[in-house]
């Protein structure tokens, strides 16, 4: 075990990712000598050489599709997307390409050996363009998965799983938590399972289920609720696709409520998503609807980035709304 | 100032570059009749690689009058000819190693036939059959074959051609000694894939034929409302990648600009460009109808540019073939294509199963629950979805 932050963490796992698979390729802009603006992969390049870390041109859809053409004949692509903000000029690729190219060829081609890395998420003053959580764009694409880590550990061990994992991910990383983030975090090889959600604190009153950044959003508002006498069972759900819908509804058939928090916009979010399939599997449970504390419909206000974010006192309120329904 | 991108040379005037600055000749060897332009340098080429590339002519000249035929009367959906063009797709794919990859548009298939897709394999995919190796799930022409090392067809033009580039890095990397080559018509060119693609092989290095079929129109757009430029061979300048234009209804020029294209690529590691001059003769595809954007006259004056009949003459002038052979040639494949259809489309739909297949490596829990609720719909409804309703 070590000391690290996340991204120290995230630099870990691609180093062993790459020493322990020789076709393994990371790229993206200003990632190969610079080591990444947020240094992600930081001395890959005087490690690995230039051949397999490197700075690619500035073009987001050039990078996703050079990424399924590496794919598509057997090389490991991590490609990073230098904010989730940028990442819209790839949409194409990943949406129609990589999400579809195993489907579409009948299993002939596949690009399973890629990951999109990028980091998303406000909370940095950012504003608009430096702060958005586009994983439901994606999570409604099937053949892709989603996957997003609340800290050091679990990022090595979920980017380690997505890296190995025969499917194309879109791997969101925190970047308010890059070096707020801190914990011990094993030097060694290690994988965290995709689509498996972890209760990470059990409770008796109400569900409370977010991932990445929010995580500590929501255990905030838990420990507010707490102080009130009201027990939060807390779920970080981790791959939103696939999602686990499993450890979800049992921890709402236990609570009979249900909070789901995230930084997206509300309408469109995947918290929708949540509340539907939940309502369909505990209807007879729940003592009160479920609630939803998210980002406004708004892009994302620079002065107002305080007011606009789903935090721990908009959350704490909604627990107690939702507890005495 | 400049950067060390640019050479150093100064001057004291006003001087704008315009799109004749660029001298672009069009590389031809073959006249009309058939014989070599005196001086031409020809390919490498024997009687066996003629041969082939004349058969898969008329195989899929044959194919594509047929399939037309059966698109008409409802046998199939939808259906793209490469009319016109054959000279540009089999004078290239024969100028490579078997091995190579091709990420094709979609009006490729003669290349797809050269390296030996089989007629019943044609049938199974335009018939959305359970044989077809795409499980029938693209509409007709949407090949793909790991085996022949054709990336299978994706609608969304110019996407195939950032990804040509990563699968050439890809063989770079991996030290193997093939090239890939990547198709595209003049229109797809617009698209910013096209950019993205094509800078970044120049500037990682990455051995890849860029291959434009420049054949005049994009559906019912001609290239004087696609690009103002000097074509397309004139950005391949631009991003600093060797290039070259060729009469690309002249069979012989294609190969040899292909072949030397290709020795390039390996021995650089380096992305070459090739833009074809050509015509596409048919319909963008059987939904479109020509007579609506261009006239017949101009259509007849292609149609005397005919590619096949050129390199035809040229291989009667060898002796390496006479009219007999070629007539008994095209008769034969008639009948093989023919017979084909009639046994592809009495081949059953794939199983209901297999929609929710190859989504992911393997079937999600999510995924799983809808097919089985699926299935006890289309049972209780089996009217209703005559294609699965019989195997579930």
């Amino acid at each position: 075990m070590a000391e690290m932050n996340m991204l120290q963490a995230i630099n870990s796992a691609l180093r062993i990712a790459m020493e322990k698979d020789p076709s393994m390729l990371v790229f993206g802009e200003d990632v190969g000598h610079f080591g990444g603006v947020f240094r992600a992969t930081s001395g890959l390049q005087d490690t690995f050489g230039k051949g397999r870390c490197f700075n690619t041109p500035l073009t987001e859809q050039g990078i996703a599709g050079f990424a399924n053409g590496l794919a598509s004949n057997g090389t490991t692509a991590v490609a990073e997307i230098q904010f989730a903000d940028y990442i819209f000029p790839a949409f194409d690729q990943i949406v129609n390409e990589s999400a579809k190219f195993r489907y579409r060829s009948g299993n002939e081609f596949d690009v399973g050996g890629l990951v999109y890395r990028t980091p998303y998420g406000g909370g940095i003053n950012g504003g608009h363009y430096h702060s958005q959580s586009p994983e439901a764009y994606f999570t409604q694409t099937p053949g892709l998965k989603v996957v997003v880590p609340r800290n050091a550990y679990q990022a090595k061990g979920l980017l380690l799983a997505a890296i190995r994992d025969k499917n194309p991910v879109v791997f969101f990383e925190p970047k308010r938590l890059y070096r707020a983030s801190v914990g011990e975090v094993p030097e060694g090889d290690y994988e965290l399972p995709l689509g498996k959600a972890e209760v990470v604190r059990e409770g008796k009153h109400i569900t409370l289920v977010a991932w990445g950044a929010q995580m500590e959003i929501i255990e905030k508002a838990a420990d507010m609720a707490e102080k009130e006498g009201i027990s939060c069972e807390i779920i970080d759900l981790r791959t939103l696709a696939p999602w686990d819908v499993g450890t979800v509804a049992e921890s709402v058939k236990k609570t009979g409520r249900l909070l789901v928090n995230h930084e997206a916009p509300l309408t469109g979010g995947f918290a929708g998503e949540i509340a539907a399939t939940i309502q369909e599997e505990c209807f007879l449970y729940l003592e009160s609807p479920i609630a939803r504390v998210c980002g406004l419909d708004t892009p994302y206000p620079l002065i107002h980035e305080k007011e606009y974010m789903p935090d721990a006192l908009k959350t704490f309120e909604a627990i107690k709304a939702s507890v005495n329904f | 100032m400049s950067n060390a991108s640019t050479n150093q040379e100064t001057v004291h005037k006003v001087s704008f570059l315009n799109k004749d600055s660029l001298h672009i000749p069009i590389l031809r060897i073959l006249q009309a009749d058939g014989t070599p332009h005196e001086g031409a340098v020809l390919p490498h080429i024997d009687e066996a690689l003629a041969k082939r590339i004349y058969d898969t002519c008329v195989f899929t000249r044959v194919l594509d009058e047929r399939m037309l035929g059966a698109q008409r009367q409802g046998r199939i959906s939808f259906y793209m000819t490469c009319t016109g063009e054959e000279a540009a797709i089999v004078g290239s794919v024969a100028a490579l190693d078997d091995k190579d990859v091709i990420l094709a548009q979609y009006r490729e298939h003669a290349a797809l036939r050269y390296r030996g897709f089989t007629t019943e394999q044609f049938m199974n995919q335009m018939f959305s059959n359970e044989k077809d190796l795409g499980k029938g799930r693209q509409m007709p022409i949407h090949y793909g074959t790991a085996a022949l090392h054709y990336q299978t067809i994706s609608s969304p033009l110019g996407t195939q051609i950032p990804q040509a580039t990563g699968v050439g890095y890809s063989l770079k990397m991996k030290g193997e000694r093939n090239v890939a080559i990547c198709y595209f018509g003049e229109g797809a060119a617009s698209e910013g894939d096209f950019h993205a693609g094509l800078n970044m092989a120049a500037v990682l290095k990455a051995p890849v034929i860029f291959f434009c079929r420049n054949n005049g129109y994009a559906i019912s757009t001609p290239t004087a409302e696609q690009f103002a430029g000097n074509g397309i061979a004139s950005r391949g300048v631009g991003y600093g990648m060797h290039t070259i234009r060729v009469d690309g209804n002249d069979m012989l020029a294609v190969l040899a600009a292909t072949q030397q294209a290709r020795a390039y690529a390996l021995e650089h590691n380096a992305p070459v460009l090739i833009e074809a001059m050509t015509y596409r003769l048919g319909a963008h595809s059987t939904s479109d109808d020509p007579s609506g954007y261009r006239s017949k006259d101009e259509e007849a004056k292609w149609r005397e540019h005919d590619p096949v009949k050129r390199f035809k003459l040229w291989l009667i002038n060898k002796g390496w073939l006479n009219v007999a052979d070629d007539d008994a040639l095209t008769e034969r494949y008639r009948e093989e294509v023919l017979a084909a259809v009639k046994v592809a489309e009495k081949v059953p739909a794939p199983r209901l199963d297999e929609i929710i297949e190859d989504v992911y490596d393997v079937p999600t829990d999510a995924l799983k629950k809808q097919l089985e609720s699926l299935k006890a719909h289309v049972a209780k409804y089996p009217q209703a979805y005559p294609k699965t309703s019989g195997r579930l």
